[in-house]
């Protein structure tokens, strides 16, 4: 699926503030890295524009990372380097990712492991070979922002920073999980690092992310905090770019410029529906204008450049510049879910992504380029294994929820369960979580 | 003879509806009334609405009203009028049409601790945005172990209008009051409609809140209480309208009227009816019910929706499991007739109960009279 060498003229009918470079902007010779382009003045303009983040704008936003970045992407441009560049992450930062990245593959695995021997159960969703994208995204946000996902979201999770023992613990189904052990699987929520779940409908999270957007501008414009500048980003799939939601969330976003990010986690597959047969045009990163906003499509197997794209698409949502949709390409190795005998895709198919995998990718790349040693990603990758062993143990020992955790949390004002024959409300009997046939 | 009239009203309670024949009888001596006591005042339910929404919009400003026509067009039935002017675009928010999307948007809003009230145009339409209703608002209290709770209101128009046929017309109370992790009010007077929607607003969990489209235009008498910015009704307890001995008829929204109504034709025939207007579907009065029942022995419930699983069937299970001993004659259920509405004048009246309906039941709970069931 590469898209290179498309002539894109778009007529973008919002005044958007952004320069045009006249660069073809190339980072590898396998370039699948495109944005689309913005407000050109000149609307019958052909050339391939990229999105850039020119010195101009807004500087009093630049981190101390992203300026380091600017300059030298600009620096990349004019070298017209031929592989990814070594100054693109710095040390700490590539072994963040890596950490990252390898946590969630280690704990996809681990949860296989776990769901055959009877541990956890219904339905599991496993993330392995998409690491690139959580990580990519996920590592550039603050603790304000926040993430929403569909069911395959433990690795969004983590990736957030809720630890590998409350989510293990949650897929066990035991008190200690970050849920209590009542979401599940398709159901991660955390307050306090604010992943907003965790959805079982495909869709349905969409429009709560887009609500999120909508609560941080209210913010910075009714409520007047000045600096609230939370961005949200919205995770789905394929499958999920044909539904209805999807399309009533592009134009609210783009209506109202929302700080939103779709991305796009373009599996080709939903369950056993392959992409092309369900869709009819495949570009989902096209929907993306048609709606009034930038659709950009990225290897979603190269976390750098996911990377790179999410630094741009975030920065712009912190700017209040608008949302974007953001396609990564991207594979899971395994089944739908760990029910999903995955029989229709082409082993072939399977074998050229898992070729690509993308921890092996940053692996070679870190280790080429001279910013880790063999030493450092070693330790690193035993760490993990230790912390992923010790979340298995915790959730083990923990206990299962206790009966009077049936009838909590319905409400947040108990009174919800109504008025007892006693003419009293109904949790004030100090009976009342035991699980009677009353209620 | 004005100190007659004064008790009369006492014993009512200020807050009983003033309706129908006894309007008539009452009104010129009322206007009199007036000048001596400011405590009565007339009050549309559109209006009660929209100063319910007034108050608590400029109480607290993570209110925002979010809906279909709500701001430029001052509502689709006029509930959000004024508030654009007064609030803003961005807290009286005009959306495309899309009930799932700004639904959803709604929800993500309150799940970061804003207030949003949604609304549907009508709750037909409410079908298109089920998902987040229930799916995200409702469950994700429980579903996040008490982490994430969702303020929301989903409120607008419930159940049948005028002529307008079976897609705008269904009552959706059953529905809703299924769902655990929901609220559902269903107010009927305008000091319904007032307290019940604050209490909505300041609530910390996902609240439907039902109106109908034919409340809107009429009054009823609100006190002073009532008229404060401050006021509130206690979710989860239902209100005795009219007090009696011989029946219980419960009822909710447009039909609260209809059974007042047919309580006066039964006094006449000498059954001293008890009216309880049930406020809230979820959770449900049940402690009222029951011991309105252990004091009457009898009841009829009344609504508008589709008989099959719908409120009355609860009621009436409710009262079968707490208090069967009491029950001195069969439950009698009346509801809206098992089909969708149909659109004919004529046919529509056959399709939701009427006054006589009430009354023939209420007279056969009370075996009064032998002519069985006749309203399908």
């Amino acid at each position: 699926m590469a898209f290179v060498g498309a002539k894109i003229k778009i007529i973008q009918p919002l005044n958007l503030n952004v320069h045009a470079s006249t660069h073809p902007h190339s980072f590898t010779s396998n370039n699948n890295c495109k944005f689309t382009s913005l407000s050109s003045p000149f609307l019958g303009s052909t050339r391939t524009h990229t999105l850039t983040l020119t010195r101009s704008i807004s500087p009093r936003r630049s981190a101390a990372s992203s300026s380091t970045v600017v300059a030298v992407s600009d620096v990349v441009k004019e070298k017209k380097a031929k592989s990814t560049s070594n100054l693109l992450l710095t040390k700490e930062e590539g072994l963040e990712v890596y950490e990252d990245m390898y946590l969630g593959r280690a704990f996809e695995d681990m949860c296989a492991q776990m769901y055959y021997r009877g541990k956890m159960f219904g339905f599991v969703h496993l993330y392995n070979g998409q690491e690139a994208v959580s990580s990519g995204f996920i590592k550039l946000l603050k603790k304000e922002d926040s993430v929403v996902s569909t069911y395959r979201d433990h690795v969004h999770a983590l990736s957030k920073g809720v630890p590998a023992r409350a989510v293990m613990s949650e897929l066990f189904g035991k008190k200690t999980g970050c849920c209590r052990g009542q979401g599940g699987s398709m159901h991660m929520f955390s307050a306090e690092h604010n992943v907003l779940g965790g959805f079982a409908f495909i869709g349905e999270g969409i429009p709560v992310a887009t609500g999120a957007a909508f609560t941080s501008k209210y913010k910075r414009e009714v409520l007047k905090e000045a600096d609230c500048d939370h961005v949200t980003l919205a995770f789905f799939g394929d499958g999920t770019a044909n539904n209805g939601q999807f399309f009533e969330c592009l134009n609210m976003a783009a209506l109202w410029k929302l700080p939103i990010i779709f991305v796009v986690e373009n599996n080709l597959w939903a369950i056993g529906m392959s992409h092309l047969r369900a869709t009819s045009d495949p570009e989902i990163w096209k929907k993306g204008p048609a709606f009034g906003m930038p659709g950009v499509h990225v290897d979603g197997m190269d976390v750098l450049k996911v990377r790179e794209v999410a630094k741009e698409a975030i920065g712009r949502a912190r700017r209040g510049e608008g949302p974007t949709l953001v396609e990564c390409e991207t594979y899971r190795f395994r089944g739908h879910s760990l029910a999903d005998p995955d029989e229709l895709r082409d082993p072939a198919e399977k074998a050229h992504y898992a070729a690509r995998d993308p921890i092996t990718q940053l692996k070679k790349y870190l280790i080429e380029s001279k910013l880790v040693s063999e030493a450092d990603l070693k330790a690193i990758e035993k760490k993990i294994d230790e912390v992923v062993e010790d979340a298995v143990e915790f959730a083990d020992e923990s206990p299962a929820p206790s009966r009077s955790q049936l009838l909590e949390n319905v409400f947040a004002d108990p009174r919800g369960f109504g008025i007892g024959p006693d003419g009293k409300y109904r949790c004030e009997d100090p009976k009342f979580t035991e699980g009677t046939a009353q209620v | 003879m004005l100190r007659i009239i004064k008790q009369k009203i006492s014993s009512r309670g200020l807050s009983a509806p003033v309706i129908g024949g006894y309007t008539h009888r009452l009104s010129p001596v009322a206007s009199t009334i007036r000048h001596f006591s400011s405590a009565i005042k007339e009050m549309l339910v559109r209006d009660a609405l929209n100063s319910a929404l007034d108050e608590e919009m400029a109480a607290d400003s993570s209110v925002f009203i979010m809906g279909e026509e709500v701001g430029e067009y001052q509502g689709a039935y006029k509930i959000t009028k004024g508030l654009l002017d007064k609030y803003g675009p961005e807290r009286v928010v005009d959306t495309p049409i899309t009930e799932a999307g700004f639904t959803g948007i709604g929800v993500g809003a309150a799940y970061h601790g804003l207030k949003p009230v949604i609304e549907f145009m009508t709750f037909n339409f409410s079908m298109q945005a089920m998902d987040h209703i229930i799916n995200s608002a409702a469950k994700s209290n429980y579903m996040s172990a008490g982490q994430i709770n969702v303020p929301i209101v989903f409120r607008g128009p419930n159940g049948a209008a005028a002529g307008v046929s079976s897609q705008h017309s269904q009552c959706y109370g059953a529905w809703f009051g299924t769902v655990p992790g929901l609220k559902v009010l269903v107010p009927y007077s305008s000091e319904d409609a007032r307290g019940l929607l604050k209490a909505a607003i300041r609530d910390p969990d996902p609240v439907v809140f039902l109106e109908n489209e034919l409340l809107y235009g009429e009054s009823f008498p609100v006190s002073a209480e009532v008229l404060d910015s401050s006021f509130c009704l206690p979710i989860g307890k239902a209100k005795i309208e009219r007090k009696g001995k011989d029946i219980t008829i419960t009822a909710y929204s447009k039909m609260v009227g209809y059974a007042l109504k047919a309580a006066e034709i039964l006094e006449k025939d000498g059954i001293n009816a008890e009216v309880i207007n049930l406020r809230s579907i979820r959770p449900l009065d049940r402690a009222t019910i029951n011991a309105s029942v252990r004091k009457t022995n009898r009841l009829v419930t009344v609504e508008e929706g589709f008989p099959q699983h719908g409120v009355g069937a609860e009621i009436c299970a409710t009262v079968v499991e707490d208090s069967f001993e009491y029950l001195d004659a069969p439950v009698e259920r009346i509801a809206g007739a098992d089909v969708p509405t149909p659109y004919a004048a004529n046919l529509e009246r056959f399709a939701f109960p009427q006054i006589e309906d009430i009354v023939r039941a209420a007279k056969r709970a009370c075996y009064r009279s032998v002519s069985t069931a006749a309203t399908a």
